[in-house]
């Protein structure tokens, strides 16, 4: 073999691989060519191991323009001529390294993805993983995330309105950056990312290209790191978010235009994924001469400007003869349009340096990369985490102080001090803000529409059941748009696992896709993007398993959303989803109140999922009909914590049946049939939202539960000044909100 | 006949099409973005210069954007009586430009906000506050990094004894405190004009309060008294 394994350990390609290369090609491949296969053969460009596992996700349904991985993002029909396109991506490793420009150009990134379909981005969401705040780089790590993600988005004025941040000693060292953006496409406004006539003109456009960023996909994305990781900081691009903005507005004038054929982002290795996969999508070739490539530095070699990962770019590809209208768009914002080279119908990815052939392969190989299948083996921990009998937990304090406690726990507490650094009113849409309900709301103007937006992911679930966690992602990303009243119509789903070539992590990673494929099927909903962000693990181990998924839904009344706080005094309460708080103990698998208070993460969690699209149908029939005053879905802290957020959300207190919970016993009390008290309130069972509605309502609603074949419960009235629920808890709601409002700033102070 | 509102657009303003819907849907009239190369406001009867991070706010924020063809128009707009609010990066630009006294730093937080604000109408008069009441409090939404209000003694003074100080960040019940001040503001301005009256320039958004579905119509005060003294400027 004529390269060194250093060499191919750089661009994490196998000596397999490097011997697959050569026969496809019929010679060595020189040193760019081999880049170029590195790159796109990477497990963050090639899905390598997750390709098979993917084709599980059902990706068609009646309102799927573009279904995924057929263009950079989905797209999806909301009637009158609109669609909404969305994805979700991750910037883990980078944001590991260096968390503020990691997590900046993951924006960055994910906006760019949206803008090659020729939408204007209209929403951001993010959902943020990181380990325990008591130790200090862990609160380095998660204050350098949410400002770069607040500059970057402020910035360019793309409101950033929901999403979710949770802590967990797992991600220690390894935090999560997943950031999705939705954008609206007007009618006719879709612009596809296939090179499909030779004689085409490929122009470069927004910043120069840099050092930054070389083998980011290969070598950054596509394998784990260890302690010597911040000498790779030379590997993260830094963002320029001016620029991006200014690359919007040119980009989306130029798809006006009508002069472009096909528009495509440089995102992860560089130019060359770019341009080839334009080809590859095309059935064509692509020639480029490097030599024409802004520079911001001299002495850049074609192998170099090929891999560049230099942020705020985007290849366009312009029918022949129309430059000169394209390039006099792109200078009025002061952007520089420069035609690095053409479409070609011979087939093949041609590299020129000034006229010499430095690269020529066939688009073929370079975009087939070899797709593994592991053997899954099931991970030998689950049985002793699912045996575990719920031990003898020590004596609960009482119940309202862990109300109190699990309020303030950060994955718990209010995220005001995070989201009230982006900007999530700008463009002037946002009609469910941040914190306001278990989905943002945005207008659609012009019309009475609305749509929702939800991003959701529980680690500690698909630790203990990789299956339910990927099921329980989906089915409660589309429950809490479900909850603003919307109909969930797609998904977008992040992967974020460790080392898939590990059998126990494969297992988990095939799982949890299948969980997710089975929850999209029973609610309906085709998954349109994605993203897999493999090898996140530190010292060997692997993170929890943490599937994330974005849901989007549509409202064809605006007016009809709902938000989450309690309204009005009077109004009645009900549970949906539940008949009985039995105290099952079973509920409390994976709960934040067995993590949070007694230190475990064990159980077996598991989900419903024809009681699922049942509760979520319901919801949306009842926001309709207008039944509702609010809802809320019962997630981490489960029902007590629900009933308490809405009451704090509502500025107003919540009077509970006392005689819910006659039939509870105490975690100590043995020998009592009854359910576990602390079960009841604080356990996570799934498919449960707590809504509210007038009260001469309230027999409406329970009528319409019962006969879509929902349990439901009423569990008591909304009005005075405290909380009291089920006989065991009676506080007072002004410490109650203080805890959960101060919460997460309290545990950043240490 | 409707009036026209000149919106200028920076490289980086992000606050145009906000404006623009404000002034179209909600007051009807008409709205005309005007790119910041055109050295003409093409008889606009108000110029607003909107928010966002023009030029990226690098150098300093509204640093760079106030060199641009279009501020030599704008200021002799200004200079003519004409009403000018500057909002957001506006308000920098004012400042940068010279048009307006002071200067706006980094929030005293460090950090972004991004939240509603209570805002005490410290006077009312043509052309932004003609349909308030000194002491009224005002819920408007704010979004910046760099609001933190900064003149020296002398200029303060100034503005307060010319009734310059057109807005200040208070609680819900008016009282202006140092912990209802969201960036650090000196004298929790919000907001001032020029000594003309003619030129205001605030940190938060009027054009985001203007409908009840988006949370609270209390921009349209500022919005509505504007259009009122455009109105009577061009007869209508």
């Amino acid at each position: 073999m004529p390269v060194s394994q250093e060499t191919l350990d750089r661009i994490a390609l196998t000596a397999d691989e490097y011997a697959l290369i050569v026969q496809k090609l019929g010679r060595e491949p020189n040193e760019v060519e081999l880049g170029m296969f590195g790159a796109l053969w990477s497990e963050h460009c090639g899905y390598k191991h997750s390709k098979p596992l993917l084709r599980m996700l059902p990706s068609e349904g009646p309102a799927v323009r573009v279904a995924a991985g057929e263009e950079n993002a989905g797209v999806v029909d909301i009637g009158g001529g609109l669609s909404v396109v969305f994805k979700i991506e991750s910037h883990n490793h980078p944001s590991a390294i260096e968390p503020y420009q990691g997590a900046a150009t993951g924006v960055g990134g994910i906006i760019r993805d949206i803008l090659a379909m020729g939408a204007r981005p209209i929403a951001l969401l993010n959902s943020l993983r990181f380990g325990m705040l008591d130790d200090p780089h862990n609160r380095y790590l998660f204050e350098g995330v949410v400002a770069g993600i607040s500059a970057y988005g402020n910035c360019i004025g793309i409101p950033d309105v929901g999403g979710e941040v949770g802590f967990a000693p797992s991600y220690a060292g390894n935090p999560l950056v997943n950031a999705m953006c939705v954008g609206l496409l007007p009618e006719g406004g879709l612009v596809r990312a296939a090179a499909t006539t030779p004689g085409s003109t490929l122009m470069l456009v927004g910043s120069a290209t840099g050092r930054d960023g070389i083998h980011g996909a290969s070598g950054l994305a596509s394998r784990t790191f260890g302690d010597g990781e911040r000498e790779m900081r030379p590997t993260v691009q830094v963002g320029d978010p001016f620029l991006e903005k200014v690359l919007v507005e040119a980009c989306l004038e130029a798809a006006r235009s009508g002069h472009l054929a096909a528009l495509q982002d440089l995102g992860a290795a560089g130019l060359t994924s770019s341009a080839v996969e334009c080809a590859a999508r095309g059935g064509t070739g692509v020639e480029i001469d490097v030599a024409l490539v802004p520079r911001r530095e001299p002495g850049m070699t074609p192998y170099e400007v090929m891999l560049s990962e230099s942020q705020e770019r985007m290849l366009l590809i312009v029918r022949e003869g129309e430059e000169r209208p394209i390039a006099d768009i792109f200078e009025r914002w002061d952007l520089s349009a420069t035609v690095i080279g053409r479409v070609t119908g011979d087939g093949l990815a041609r590299i020129l340096d000034g006229g010499e052939v430095v690269a020529e392969v066939d688009i073929k190989p370079l975009s087939e990369p070899p797709l593994y299948r592991s053997e899954p083996q099931r991970p030998a921990y689950l049985a002793a985490l699912h045996e575990a009998p719920l031990p003898e937990l020590p004596p609960p304090t009482e119940a309202g102080a862990l109300l109190r406690a699990l309020l303030a726990s950060p994955n718990i507490a209010s995220k005001r001090s995070v989201y009230r650094q982006y900007d999530h009113e700008v463009q002037t849409n946002t009609l469910v803000r941040p914190g306001e309900g278990d989905a943002a709301v945005l207008r659609i103007r012009g019309t009475a529409k609305a749509i929702a937006m939800a991003v959701d992911g529980n680690g500690r679930m698909a630790y203990l059941e990789p299956y339910a966690g990927g099921a329980m992602a989906a089915a409660e990303a589309c429950r809490n748009v479900a909850c603003a009243g919307a109909r969930p119509l797609a998904l977008t789903d992040c992967l974020n696992f460790g080392d898939p070539e590990r059998p126990d992590v494969y297992y988990q990673l095939a799982e949890a896709v299948r969980g997710i494929a089975d929850a999209a099927k029973a609610l309906g909903v085709p998954v349109v993007s994605g993203n897999v962000s493999l090898y996140n693990e530190s010292g060997g181990e692997a993170i929890y398993p943490t599937p994330v998924v974005g849901a989007v839904g549509l409202l064809e009344d605006a007016d009809a959303r709902l938000t989450a706080g309690f309204v009005e005094p009077g109004d009645a309460v009900l549970l949906l989803g539940a008949d009985a708080l039995d105290g099952d103990p079973a509920s409390l698998a994976g709960s934040e109140y067995l993590a949070h208070v007694h230190g475990l993460v064990i159980g077996a969690p598991s989900i419903d999922l024809a009681l699922e699209a049942r509760v979520q149908a319901l919801l949306v029939a009842l926001a309709e009909a207008r039944l509702l005053r609010s809802a809320h879905d019962c997630a981490d802290g489960g029902l007590a914590v629900a009933v308490a957020e809405s009451a704090i959300l509502g500025g107003v207190g919540f009077v509970g049946d006392p005689t819910l919970t006659t039939t509870l016993s105490l975690p100590r009390e043995r020998g009592h049939d009854g359910g576990r008290w602390d079960a009841a309130l604080f356990g996570e069972a799934a498919s449960r939202v707590v809504v509210s509605c007038a009260a001469d309502d309230a027999a409406a609603v329970a009528a319409r539960a019962e006969a879509a074949g929902v349990p439901a419960l009423r569990l008591g009235s909304v009005g005075g000044e405290r909380i009291s629920l089920g006989g065991l808890i009676d506080e007072p709601l002004e410490p109650l909100a203080e805890a959960h409002g101060t919460g997460l700033e309290r545990a950043l102070a240490g | 006949m409707s009036t026209k509102y000149a919106i200028v657009v920076f490289p980086g303003t992000w606050s145009e099409r906000d404006w623009a819907a404000a002034i179209t849907d909600v007051l009807g009239e008409t709205a005309e973005l005007v790119f910041h190369k055109e050295k003409d406001l093409a008889g606009a009867d108000c110029v607003v210069l909107p928010g966002g991070f023009s030029y990226g706010d690098y150098l300093r924020p509204g640093a760079i954007a106030r060199f641009s063809p279009i501020m030599e128009a704008v200021a002799d707009f200004a200079n003519a009586g004409g009403p000018v609010i500057g909002s957001c990066n506006g308000f920098q630009v004012l400042c940068e430009s010279g048009l307006l006294p002071g200067a706006l730093m980094r929030n005293r937080s460090l950090q972004f906000r991004c939240q509603t604000q209570h805002l005490r109408v410290e006077r009312a008069a043509a052309p932004f506050t003609s349909l308030a009441r000194e002491g009224d409090v005002l819920s408007i939404p704010i979004s910046h990094g760099d609001g933190n209000y900064h003149a020296d003694d002398l200029t303060l003074a100034r503005l307060e004894a010319n009734g310059q100080i057109a807005f200040r960040y208070c609680t819900a019940d008016g009282e202006v405190t140092g912990d209802a001040n969201p960036n650090g503001s000196r004298a929790n301005i919000a907001g001032i004009t020029n000594e003309a009256g003619n030129v205001l320039g605030l940190m938060p958004h009027p054009e985001r309060a203007v409908e009840a579905a988006l949370g609270g119509t209390d921009g349209l005060v500022v919005l509505r008294s504007i259009q009122e003294t455009v109105h009577e400027r061009a007869g209508v």
